[in-house]
Formats: structure tokens, sequence, C-alpha cells
């Protein structure tokens, strides 16, 4: 059935929102009783994750439980299972969510089925043990409004995650899902784009240019096939923002391209997305097709004589197609390699037509902004950065999931109060923003308001929203290291500073942590990240000896140590550890000594045994064998 | 005139044309800043501009990381610096990185004191190695009949993939893995000779380092030359004699036939004779096969296949054979030039003298390298022993006189031998693109009418533009020809004809910019385009030279035909001189 005006869009909307009201809460937090059948709830939904993360730990078959357990107890007509998008806390998934009183159940296994349905949907009586359990307090959490981790969260890009089915395109229409479309299609396009500027959105990919003067460039190269592209090639190494946004809200990146291609006059979209995720590609397939059937996509949309259709192009997950000339040649089956700019893809992008690429977040944006205007969005975030930033949070922090936050939001609000603060009491050291192409940064960047800006002069970059946290476990110059081993892995090859230069980089890096380092090469590292940074010919050889610059800057200390002391404070350099069996506490019981892999562990029964340090491989396997803690390591 | 835009560079004032590059803006200015990846052969179709090397970075005030000058256009107001403290450093710590990935073997290596990376050594004043000791990126290493790879020396400038893409469109050689182990190889890392290679070379001669070079024969030659068994025969081609000069620091497009022939008799050849002569005969043949289909055309013959294609340049007949193995009976069965002097030579000339075909070594002086492939093609030997034995290029001939202390400048001249040693102007000018159809028409023209030619030099079909088309009246009848030179143009041609869209009667290809004059066996042209059109000219002003500027009027050519020929097409003729294409398609 095709949606020929947006009357008939509405239409369908107040129907999808009559069912969706149940899951409607915002201003009834609190006065909500408990629901249960026998409490007289009319109508009950179950939410279950439907994100990679919680089907990987069997949401799917939680799923599975609670449709045989509705079934059994015949309760099938009063109970609705919906399998949602992402809730972003990861940490606790797999989550599952009843509505209507918005009760917030954490690690769901599939034997836990049983007595949600039997105990809370049918007897009114939540189970308290899969309850958030708030670690400030130590007491049971049930509604998620009052858990910090969304306390001072902002969804706007998440808007509809956890929230609706992703597969129903109906739920989509029901939260007011391409009413902006239908709005901006009665308008002139050039009035739809000056809301857009007016919002002051910029890219959420990393660079930070504003969406609405991208889109406006587009417009001016005027050509018969114009394309609209989202980059969906995410590949910072823990960063799985679009992933989420893809997986559970999809309708929003097609309402979003099409309004795009409205603004551009251009009638072909493109989603160039990683091949390795399937659920995202799945999910989106369903939101065309469905937006297709109602003439979403496709001739003459919602009536109007504007035509647009969208094709997913699938990418084999190299890091450097996320610039966006790499991912224009990849698109048209060339190797992924950047080209120098200008031109622009605004002029010449794919197969030479004018190309206009957004990312999966800043799309994600784009029908809120005019549903809601471009004032409501410009009032949240800084001067200069606008409207809010998802991130995915991870590394050692108790909260490890996926926030959205107005920009100016601090470093330590986000690792305190949303994060839950360090894992296991641990001291906080540093943390990574924008992945392999941000920095590390530290305490004392802790109460920067965080923005575009303010990021960059911190010697980091926003980047496209990875966030890892870093306790005082963690080895400084490992950390570069590792970022380098990512960036020397994913460079293209093109240019030689970023080909030879970065692993020239890791070269000397390696050395370092093996203790074979000189002071020298602190020197060299410097400069070598410097010319790189200053010659390299995309954002990926640009950007990526920024985690060396800011932990030579921040933590030379660390760096000094390992060189002249051959010492790592944190334990992480195998190559400068060693393993000492503390004669006064061993009891010679050779548990040690038959672990061993390397045979360097020597003693008689009952009697102090002694490590060859020169056979030793520190993989550490005897302290983990040993009863007496007598294994040291230094 | 279009407006100038202004800039800065190096505090002096520039003005260009808007879409100037800060390189040749600065050039404009007598600033050289230095290059490596970038190349623009100029007038051809030859350019690299993937700005990937960032030797060329320069400061662009405003701006926040330096500036590749080559793909980097100039604005108005534009402040530029080519030598401040930030680009130096850069450049030289970019320049220290290749060297890190780079064999340190300069001193044996093919291309020492003609290696580009070398002379930014040099220029960079590099007397250390600050980043020795890192690991080596390992790659193929290949010695093909024509081109040797040694991809060890590869910095990844990309221009043999840009010459073997955009100017060859032949396809073989791109960018395979990434990161610190990518390479420039054939898909799959192949070998070459399992690939649609034509061995054009043109990589070869973009490369600016040693990774892809002439397969080398000087050794060989040298030993043949001093075996007192062997009769050592000399046949230098057209190209050879217009560039062969560089070599010794003489002018670009200096004329030097006396001093080669002369060389070539110091280097100990018994015979110097000429690949002109060949060329010669090539027309007659060539000449011939053009009348003969055009008869038939002009007689309602329905199956006549034209347009005919000339077929002396190696790497074309390659190309078709690889491409276009359903269009095999469209080109000439004439072989090349060098071929037809070497079957002779093997047969006329040895019987004459009633010595052993296996006693004579044919070698071939070229200015190509898809010719010592050539040479290796089975069907251009009998027995087993080939009619040219091997093929050596210009920059090898160069070699071999420098080794054998002869001081190529202050050579006198000297003439070819005789029989095979005398040749008309229309031989000489086979070394341009558009001289064997030039040469063609002088002959066909006379033989077809029986008239004299009123003006020998048909204009239109010389120059370097890509693809040239002339219509010529012979005595009534207009005589379509094109003339295309590099194989993306010939491409073109023959996707044409496959459509059934190609409306010519006679066209020629090189599969060279420029002809033979830039064959992938010449001196080292470094991207100057001016080397080219110089040879060129020289090329034409060699013609203009001579008393005889007509193949059928040669006169060795004449008495070949009468003592031992017969006629041109006849029966021992197309034994000798004519010859048969493959299906080379690879699965």
């Amino acid at each position: 059935m095709k949606i020929k005006s947006a009357d008939a869009l509405d239409g369908i909307r107040r129907k999808a929102a009559k069912a969706l009201s149940v899951r409607e809460t915002s201003k009834r937090v609190g006065a909500m009783k408990t629901s249960g059948l026998e409490q007289g709830t009319p109508h009950i939904q179950i939410l279950c994750c439907g994100g990679t993360g919680c089907k990987a730990s069997e949401s799917a078959k939680i799923v599975e439980n609670f449709h045989a357990s509705l079934q059994a107890h015949g309760i099938t007509d009063k109970v609705d299972v919906v399998v949602t998008g992402c809730f972003g806390f990861c940490e606790k998934g797999p989550i599952v969510k009843i509505m209507p009183d918005n009760t917030f159940y954490t690690s769901v296994r599939p034997v836990d089925v049983e007595e949600i349905v039997t105990s809370h949907i049918i007897g009114g009586n939540k189970v308290e043990r899969l309850l958030y359990l708030d670690p400030g307090n130590g007491r049971h959490i049930s509604d998620s409004k009052h858990m910090n981790f969304y306390r001072k969260q902002m969804r706007v890009a998440l808007r509809n995650c956890g929230v609706i089915d992703p597969e129903n395109i109906d739920e989509y229409i029901g939260r007011y899902g391409y009413r902006a479309l239908a709005e901006s299609l009665q308008r002139d396009s050039q009035e739809v784009l000056d809301d857009i500027k007016a919002s002051g959105l910029r890219g959420r990919g990393g660079a930070g240019f504003p969406t609405g003067t991208k889109w406006e460039i587009a417009r001016k190269f005027k050509a018969k096939d114009k394309y609209v592209v989202c980059n969906a090639d995410e590949g910072d190494p823990g960063a799985f923002m679009d992933r989420s946004i893809m997986e559970g809200d999809p309708n929003s990146i097609v309402e979003a391209m099409t309004i795009c291609g409205y603004c551009i006059e251009a009638h072909h979209g493109l989603i160039y997305i990683r091949a390795e995720y399937p659920l995202a590609v799945e999910r989106l397939r369903i939101a065309i097709a469905q937006a297709r059937e109602y003439g979403l996509l496709g001739k003459n949309i919602l009536g109007s004589k504007f035509d647009f259709d969208i094709e997913i192009r699938y990418g084999a997950g190299a890091f450097v197609c996320g610039e966006e000339t790499a991912l224009i040649h990849s698109m048209e089956g060339k190797r992924g390699e950047p080209t120098l700019k200008p031109p622009f893809p605004a002029e010449a992008g794919y197969m030479g037509k004018p190309t206009n690429v957004n990312n999966v977040e800043t799309l994600a944006n784009i029908p809120v902004i005019l549903t809601r205007g471009p004032k409501w969005f410009s009032a949240i975030g800084t001067e200069k950065s606008k409207g809010t930033k998802v991130f995915a949070l991870a590394g050692k922090i108790n909260n490890v999931g996926l926030i959205e936050v107005p920009m100016g939001t601090t470093l330590r609000e986000i690792i305190y109060d949303i994060g839950g603060g360090v894992k296991n009491g641990k001291k906080f050291k540093a943390v990574q923003t924008g992945g392999p192409s941000g920095g590390c940064l530290t305490e004392k960047h802790l109460d920067i308001p965080i923005d575009y800006e303010s990021l960059t002069a911190a010697g980091s970059m926003m980047g496209s929203g990875g966030m890892i946290v870093m306790d005082e476990d963690d080895c400084m110059v490992s950390v570069a290291k590792f970022y380098l081993e990512f960036t020397v892995g994913e460079s293209c090859g093109k240019c030689t500073p970023c080909r030879i230069g970065n692993k020239r980089m890791l070269e000397i890096l390696t050395r370092i942590t093996e203790g074979k380092g000189e002071m020298a090469d602190l020197d060299k590292l410097q400069e070598l990240a410097t010319v790189i940074k200053d010659s390299a010919l995309c954002g990926l050889g640009q950007t990526s000896p920024n985690p060396v610059l800011s932990t030579l800057a921040n933590f030379r200390d660390e760096y000094v140590e390992h060189v002249r002391a051959h010492k790592c404070r944190a334990k992480k350099c195998k190559a400068l550890l060693t393993y000492t069996i503390e004669p006064q506490r061993c009891k010679g019981c050779s548990a040690c000594l038959k672990s061993c892999p390397a045979q360097a562990i020597m003693g008689e029964s009952r009697k102090p045994h002694v490590i060859n340090p020169y056979v030793c491989i520190r993989c550490g396997m005897c302290v983990s064998r040993c009863h007496f803690g007598a294994i040291s390591v230094i | 005139m279009e407006k100038q835009i202004k800039l800065t560079i190096d505090k002096r004032p520039v003005s260009v044309a808007p879409g100037t590059s800060i390189l040749d803006a600065a050039k404009s200015v007598g600033i050289a800043i230095p290059t490596l990846c970038h190349i623009d052969l100029k007038g051809t179709c030859v350019k690299n501009n993937p700005a990937s090397c960032r030797i060329c970075v320069v400061e662009v005030e405003g701006r926040r990381n330096l500036a590749p000058s080559c793909a980097t256009m100039c604005t108005e107001g534009m402040v530029v610096w080519t030598n401040s403290a930030r680009v130096v450093r850069a450049r030289k710590t970019i320049a220290e990185l290749m060297l890190s990935d780079h064999p340190n073997d300069c001193l044996t290596c093919p291309k020492c004191s003609d290696c580009e990376l070398q002379r930014l050594v040099m220029r960079f004043n590099i007397r250390e190695m600050p980043f020795q000791g890192g690991e080596q990126s390992t790659r193929k290493k290949e010695v093909t009949a024509a081109i040797s790879r040694n991809m060890d020396k590869c910095i990844l400038c990309r221009r043999c993939e840009s010459v073997c893409n955009n100017v060859q469109s032949v396809g073989v050689l791109g960018a395979i893995r990434r990161g610190f182990d990518t390479t420039i190889a054939p898909t799959f890392d192949r070998m070459f000779k399992d690939t649609d290679c034509t061995y054009c070379g043109q990589c070869v001669a973009v490369c600016p380092t040693g990774a892809l070079t002439e397969r080398d024969n000087t050794d060989r030659l040298l030993e043949d030359l001093n075996n007192p068994d062997k009769i050592v025969i000399a046949q230098p081609a057209p190209a050879v004699r217009v560039a062969i000069g560089e070599e010794f620091g003489m002018e670009p497009g200096t004329i030097a036939t006396g001093k080669l022939a002369t060389a070539l008799h110091f280097l100990g050849f018994t015979k110097v004779f000429d690949t002109d002569f060949g060329a010669d005969l090539t027309i007659m043949e060539e000449g011939a096969e053009i009348i003969h289909r055009l008869k038939a055309f002009l007689a309602g013959d329905k199956n006549v296949k034209l347009p005919i294609m000339t077929s002396c340049c190696p790497a074309w007949v390659n190309f078709f054979e690889h491409n276009y193995p359903d269009l095999l009976d469209y080109p000439s069965s004439a072989k090349s030039p060098a071929q037809m002097f070497g079957a002779i030579a093997k047969t006329w000339w040895c019987e004459k003298r009633g010595i052993d075909r296996e006693k004579v070594v044919v070698v071939s002086i070229m200015p190509c390298l898809a010719k010592k492939y050539e040479c290796e093609r089975e069907e251009f030997s009998v027995d087993g022993n080939p009619d040219v034995d091997y093929s050596i290029s210009t920059r090898e001939l160069a070699r071999l006189i420098k080794r054998a202390n002869i001081d190529f400048k202050a050579l006198p001249d000297s003439d070819f031998d005789t029989p095979m040693g005398e040749s008309s102007g229309a031989a000489a000018i086979f070394g341009a693109s558009g001289g064997v159809m030039e040469a063609a028409l002088r002959t066909v023209y006379e033989v077809f009418t029986g008239k004299m030619l009123p003006k020998l030099e048909f204009t239109q079909v010389r120059g370097f533009e890509g693809i040239k088309e002339a219509v010529i009246d012979i005595d009534g009848f207009p005589l379509k020809v094109c003339v295309a030179h590099t194989l993306s143009n010939a491409r073109i041609l023959m996707d044409r004809l496959r459509k059934g869209e190609l409306d010519y009667h006679v066209v020629e290809v090189m599969a060279c910019p420029g002809g033979c004059i830039g064959g992938a066996g010449q001196p080292y042209h470094h991207g100057h385009a001016e080397i080219l059109q110089a040879r060129a000219a020289a090329v034409y002003r060699e013609d203009e030279g001579k008393a005889i500027r007509m193949s059928h009027k040669n006169p060795d050519i004449i008495k070949l035909y009468e003592d031992f020929l017969g006629d041109p097409l006849g029966e021992r003729s197309e034994e000798l001189l004519h010859t048969h294409y493959f299906n080379k398609q690879i699965q």
C-alpha cells in the first residue's frame, strides 16, 4: 500500500501510536505501579534487546522463551513481546524491559523468563534479583530513568533505539517517523536545507564539518545523476554507535537520506556498510523494503514529484574506507584508497558525479531536527558544537555501553556519573577518545566540556565516538603501540609517510616495550609523528600519530622509565618483567613447575623452587597456579 | 584573457592561469620543487598525479598541514613556502623513510646514476640512514623476456600503474595488499608471463627507480661479439639513431646515424646493416596487402577485412592477440621490419655467401622492449634458430659503447654495410607515430595509381595527437586512414571495430606514446615531453635529407625482389615475410 499524502501518513502514525502508548512513560515516571495482569494492567509489553551484543548473550532464546511461556499461560492476547534495538547498557545485557511500569531487567538469561512471566507479568511482583544494583548505595533500581547511567543522557540520535521494533516501519511512523520527510516535501528544498544549516549540526563521523554547508555545496553542483551516500563503515576499534543506530532505528537513516536527496536534488541513495554488520544490513534491508512498499522510497514519494531510492553497498571492513574518497572508490569497485581533495565528492564523487557523504549518526539527527525545529536542536550543546553525541564507552569502566550526551558534557560526568567510574575501584589513568585517530587524555582533561574544538585543542579528537577508559594497569607505551598496530594494519599504503612512517614508529615503540629503546628514540618518535601528521595524504595518516604524540606529551615519564629503567609500571610489557619465586613462601608443591610450558622452573619437591629468567617466557602461568602467592612479578 | 591568479611563492610574486598547480606555478618563476611520483608528459596522455609520495610538499600559509604542490591548485593571494625549515625537514624525513624500505645496493643497481630517488637523496643531502634496520618489504622478482621486475626497489609512486591502466588500458599492474605490504603487481601477484602484459615496457619507461628495468642482453652480446665462430649482424631501428646521442650528452633530437654505424663497427659487429632496410621491405609487403584488400573491396568483395591494420609494433600485436582474438584477421600479416630483416638475413644473405644460419647472430637494436619478446616467438625461428637472435635496447647499446671505451661524441660518421644497409626516407619515419602510415601512403599511391605522388609529406598523420584521422585522395578514391598511438587509443578503435563502427581503410597503431621514439628502450625521458618532440622532429629531418624517400624506390629492395623474393605477396615473400596471429586470451 502506498502512502500518498502527509495525512495518510498521520493516519498510520495515530494507529501505531496507540500500540506504542504503553511504552511512552516519560511523563508518568514514579507514579507508575508495578504492572501485572492480576493487578489489572490491561496490556503489558515485554521489550527485549535485539542488538548484536544482547543477541550474542542469547537474547533470541529469551524472546523465544517468552513466546512459549505466554502461550503456556494463555496470555498472548494481553502481553506482547517486542524485539527492539540496543538499550545502550551493554555491560548489563541482555536487557529486558517490562512496560508500562518501565521495569529494567539486566543480565537476563533464558532460564529467567518463566520467573519474570509468573512473578511479574502475571503476579505483579518484580523479580528483584534481576534489577540493576546501584553500586553507590547497593539498592536495586527498577526504573532506568533513575539509573545514573541514563540520568545524564539525552537520547536524540538514539531516540528510538530500545523503544521501537526496528523491523516494523509502523512503529517508526508511530513515533513521528517520516513526518519530517512529509513536511519537507511540501516545502521548498532550500528552506529545508536552511533549517539543517541553522541547527548547527556537524558531521558525527569525526571531522565535524557543518552538515548543512556540506549539503549546500552538493546542491550547487548540478547533474542528472547525483548521489546521497550514508557512510556506515564504522571502523574504530571498540566503537558501535552507527551499528546500534542501524540495528535499532534503520528507518531514521532511510528518512534522512531521502530528505538529503530532496535538498541536494539527488535521486540515488547508497549505504556503504561493512559486511561484518549482518544484523544492521538485514534491518536496513527490511526498512528499505517496507519504505518502498509504503511509497516512502521510489517514485513520487508521498504523492509528490520527488523520486528517491536506496541501494546497499558492502565493504570488506577496511578502516580507511571510512574516509569518504576511499569509500567512494570502494563502492566503484576500485581499491579503497583515498584521493586528494579537491575535487571534493560534492563536485566529483561516486562515478564522477556530485555526491554527498554523511555518517550514520549525522543522518539519524536529521528527521528530529526537522520535526522539532532547528532552534530546539541548536539550544543543545556548546557554542560551536550543537546537539548531542553518541559515545561507545568501553575499557576499564563499570558501565560499558552506548551513551548519548549533550555536547559540552565533561569527560568526568561521562566516566564517573554515567560510566560508574573505573572498574574494580582502580585508579583512573587515561581515556582515549576518537579511536586510533584520537589521543589519550588524562586526569587534567576530565573537566573539559566535550566538543569538537576542545578535544582537538587537548590533543585528541572527537572522532566517531569511541571512548576507551584506562586504569593504572594500562601501560601507555603499549596503548600507543596498540593503536599504531591498528593503523599500520589499516593503512592503505598509498602515501609514504603513513605506509613507511607508521611502520617505523611501531618498530621504535616495539623496541621500547622490549627494553631495547634508547632516549634518542623518543626524539625520533616525536619527529616522525610530527612529519607524518603534517604530510600524510588522508585523515587516517594525518591523525595516526595522535596516540603517540598524546602519550608522549602526557606520559613521557612512562616512556623514559621503559627506556632507562627497563621497567613497565603497569606490568604489561612482558620483556621487561622478571618472575621470581620468594623462597620463604614457596612450599615446593611443584604446581608451578608442572604448569610451566617453557620448563623454566626448577626445584626439588618440598624445597623452594627457582625460575630461570633466561628460559622464562613470562606467560604468567606459574602465578595463576601458585596457591601460596609465592611468585612475584617485577 | 582569462583572469590570472596572483600568489607569492618564496617571496616571489607569481601570476598564473586558474587551474595551475603550485608545482607548475613555481616552475614558471624558476623554483624547481622536487617531485617523485608526479609525471606529466605534456602533449601525451602520460600522467601520474596521485600526490602519494609527498616529496613535493610545500607550506601554504593558513593551512593546517603541508600541501602536495603537484596536486594543489593555486588560489588568489596564496602565500607559499617551498623551502621553509618545516618543509625541508618533512621532505628529508619522507625520503629517509623511502630509503629505509629500499635496498641499499645502488652501486650495482641498473638504474644507478639514472635513478630519481638517488638524485633526491643527493639533493636533500642525506648522508646517513636514520631508519635503517627496520623491516623491509619483500616483494616479487621476475625476469621476463623483455622486462625485469625487482619490486623490492619499488617506492610505490604508482607511475607504472597509471601508465599500464590509463595510457595502455592493459590493466595488468595495480596495487595489491595494503599498508607496508602494498605491492604493485598483477592481480593475485601473478607473474607477468601469466597475464595480459604486452611487454610494451612503458612501465619501465616511467619507473623512477630500478624496480622495473629492461632485461639486459649486453653480456650475451659481448660474448657473441668475442666468439670467432660467430658472424654477428647488427640492425638498428629507425628511432634509435635520433635518441642514442642523449646518452652521451648530445642534444635531444640529434641525428647520430653516422656515429651509430661507426660505433657498431667499432664494437665488432661483422656486418652493420640497418633495420630501415627491413622497414622498406615491410612497406613493400604491407603496401601490397593494402592494395590487394582495397582492390577486392572495390570489386565488391563483402568479406574483405577492412580496415587493414599495421603490425610492426610487437606490443600492439600482443595486445590484440590477448584482447581481440576475434579480430585477428584485420591486422596485416606482414612481419615487423626487424623480423623481416632477420628472415632475409638468415636466408638470402646467408645463402649468397654459403654461410650456415646457425653461425649467424642477428641482433636488433631497438627503442623497444617488446622486441625482446618478439624475438622469442616460436614462429619467428627455423628449427629452433631464431631469425633475430635477440634484441638490445638503445640504452643497452649506449652502455656497451661506454664499456668498449668508445667516445661516441668524437666518432666519425660512417655508412651502413651493403646490401642490407640502404634505406629510404620512408623507412626513417617509421620511428614516429604516423610514420608507417605515411611511408605506406607514399608507396601505395604510386603503385595503386601508377602515377607520381605530387607531394611526399602527409602531415595530417604526424604529431602527438592520440588518434589522428585523414582522408587521402588516391586518384579520386577517398582513402580513409587513422593513426593511433598508445594502447588505450588502440582499444577505442578496436572496440569500435568489434561493433562494426570503424569506418577506415587503413589504421596504424603504435603502443608507445609518440611511436617508437617514445619506446621503452630509449634513453629515459624523465617526464620531459620536449625530448620526445625533438626526437620526432629529427625523424622527419632524417627523411628530408634522404635521396630516396619511397620504399619501392630503394634500389637494394628492388634488387632483393629481382634476385630472390619475386613479387610482394608472392610465394617466397609469404613464406618469409608474413606471419599469423594467435588467440592468447587468458581464461
